[in-house]
């Protein structure tokens, strides 16, 4: 990389950092002229953020809260990935169990993961059956999609020259079009994660009793919003890091193809 | 004995209003141990030819056949080499070539031996942990070539496999061909836009009309081989130096023009 480079990169930087900045000026100054209830100030924020880490709020401290909302959000992030990818696969490579499955799934997608609500409610109450629930309406229909795209749309040239191998069917599913629709199953599981993500605090704040969307929720009774507002702090922190990863993830499956 | 021939084989694409005719009653015999080219203006049918003999496409009236049976779906008996390589992007080099013989079903010791043999013959030492999209062209051409070497294919069908090398590496590895047909006697049929390099590699060398495809003119090259001595000459370039080489490329070039 040559010098422009190098000052490109940190212009970048510095253009981020000002857009940053800028933000929280505008915040900072908003809520000076307002309640301290209506809009908490970013150092009320961070202050909050600290302690909740160290005193419990709604039962537990932030770290315990945020442990049980991951756990959930694996418990239906998983269980999406190991059904929705393998269904996806399937209508992607068999014509039958497309034309089978498809509509189906395709007038089911639209349905909004909050709107099982009232069923998580009544299958689970509130133990962890209910935002898995939820959380698993959400990262479904990504996990689906991108493996159908990704194993319809595989090179044509693969297969044939897999054939002319002498490969048979079984050969080329596993050798040829699975590794073939991978980019495509990691890309959708990074869709899936963010999706999953956002229904999981959803979830939290009508049926669990843990968890940061709940912490959220105990705190808006109280009228205790800068706790709402660290809550919303914590839930996009967590959220790009989950989403660096799987996108530090993707590219080197993207590198080698 | 594998010897390719197609009877009367015609195909078409689309239908009704949008049918196509792609080729027309072509009648073609390639013998055992032959090597024929087929050039022709483009969309004359060549490919669809190629992929019938691979077992990849289909007559619509006649038949191809290989070694007298006709051929009903791909076999490792029929290797390709396609125009854009089609090597596994996910395999690295040596898994590449190993794709064929894995299917086989043989022991892991003799698909070692036959990868390294092959390795070994396209000058591939030192990359067989690389991934093909670390390769330059050429060097995938090797890959692709000793992919289907390795299966010691009765037939080898090539589609335009130099067409997407530059200049130099295109001359190398043509000459590379003729090195490596020297011990290894196979039937083959060449697709290519390029006159120089079907006069240069082929036996006999099929020049087709524009769509619908026929069989135009059959130029038999072998026998000028033979007799100018081709050859004795090391380099691609010394033999198309020759008058006779010359001649042939000339004369089937009048017969391709007037097909444009």
């Amino acid at each position: 990389m040559g010098e422009a480079g190098l000052t490109g990169h940190v212009r970048r930087y510095v253009l981020s950092a000002a857009g940053l900045c800028a933000f929280f000026a505008a915040w900072a100054s908003a809520s000076s002229f307002s309640q301290q209830t209506l809009l908490p100030g970013p150092t009320e924020v961070v202050r909050v953020f600290i302690l909740l880490l160290f005193e419990p709020f709604a039962g537990s401290t932030l770290l315990k809260h945020f442990a049980s909302s991951l756990l959930r959000f694996f418990g239906g992030f998983s269980l999406a990935v190991f059904i929705g990818v393998p269904l996806g696969l399937c209508a992607g490579w068999s014509r039958k169990f497309d034309v089978v499955f498809t509509p189906l799934f395709e007038s089911v997608r639209f349905i909004s993961p909050i709107a099982w609500v009232a069923f998580a409610a009544l299958w689970f109450g509130t133990g962890i059956g209910g935002p898995l629930l939820i959380i698993f309406a959400g990262a479904f229909p990504p996990c689906v999609i991108n493996a159908y795209r990704g194993a319809r749309f595989v090179d044509e040239r693969f297969v044939e020259a897999a054939r002319t191998l002498g490969a048979g069917r079984i050969r080329v599913v596993f050798q040829v079009l699975l590794p073939a629709s991978f980019p495509s199953i990691v890309a959708g599981l990074r869709v899936a994660a963010g999706m999953g993500w956002q229904s999981l605090v959803g979830a939290e704040l009508i049926v669990a009793s843990s968890g940061i969307g709940y912490l959220m929720v105990q705190a808006q009774g109280g009228v205790k919003t800068a706790i709402v507002m660290a809550g919303m702090a914590a839930i996009g922190l967590v959220g790009f890091l989950l989403d660096l990863t799987l996108r530090r993830a993707e590219r080197m499956f993207f590198a080698r193809n | 004995m594998s010897g390719i021939s197609f009877k009367q084989v015609c195909r078409h694409f689309g239908s009704g209003e949008s049918r196509v005719l792609a080729l027309d009653s072509i009648s073609l015999d390639v013998n055992d141990e032959e090597f024929v080219a087929v050039v022709g203006p483009s969309g004359c049918g060549k490919t669809t030819l190629l992929r019938m003999v691979a077992g990849l496409d289909f007559p619509n009236i006649g038949e191809v056949c290989v070694d007298g049976r006709t051929v009903v779906g791909p076999g490792p008996d029929r290797a390709v080499v396609f125009q854009q390589f089609a090597l596994f992007p996910w395999k690295n080099v040596r898994d590449n070539i190993a794709f064929g013989l894995e299917c086989k079903r043989i022991g892991h010791a003799q698909i070692d031996a036959s990868v390294k043999r092959y390795i070994d013959l396209m000058h591939l030492q030192g990359r067989e942990f690389a991934y093909p999209h670390q390769l330059s062209g050429g060097m995938q051409q090797r890959v692709a070539i000793a992919r289907s070497y390795a299966l010691d294919p009765a037939v080898l069908l090539m589609d335009e496999p130099f067409g997407a090398l530059d200049a130099q590496t295109r001359v190398i590895m043509q000459e590379e061909l003729v090195r490596l047909r020297k011990n290894n006697k196979q039937t083959v049929l060449l697709i290519t836009h390029s006159v120089e390099e079907a006069v240069y590699l082929a036996d006999r060398v099929v020049v087709m009309t524009r769509r619908p495809g026929r069989v135009k003119t059959i130029i038999d090259v072998a026998s000028v081989r033979d007799r100018e001595k081709w050859n004795d000459c090391e380099h691609i370039e010394q033999v198309m130096d020759l008058p006779s080489f010359v001649h042939l490329r000339t004369m089937i070039w009048k017969i391709l023009r007037e097909q444009l």
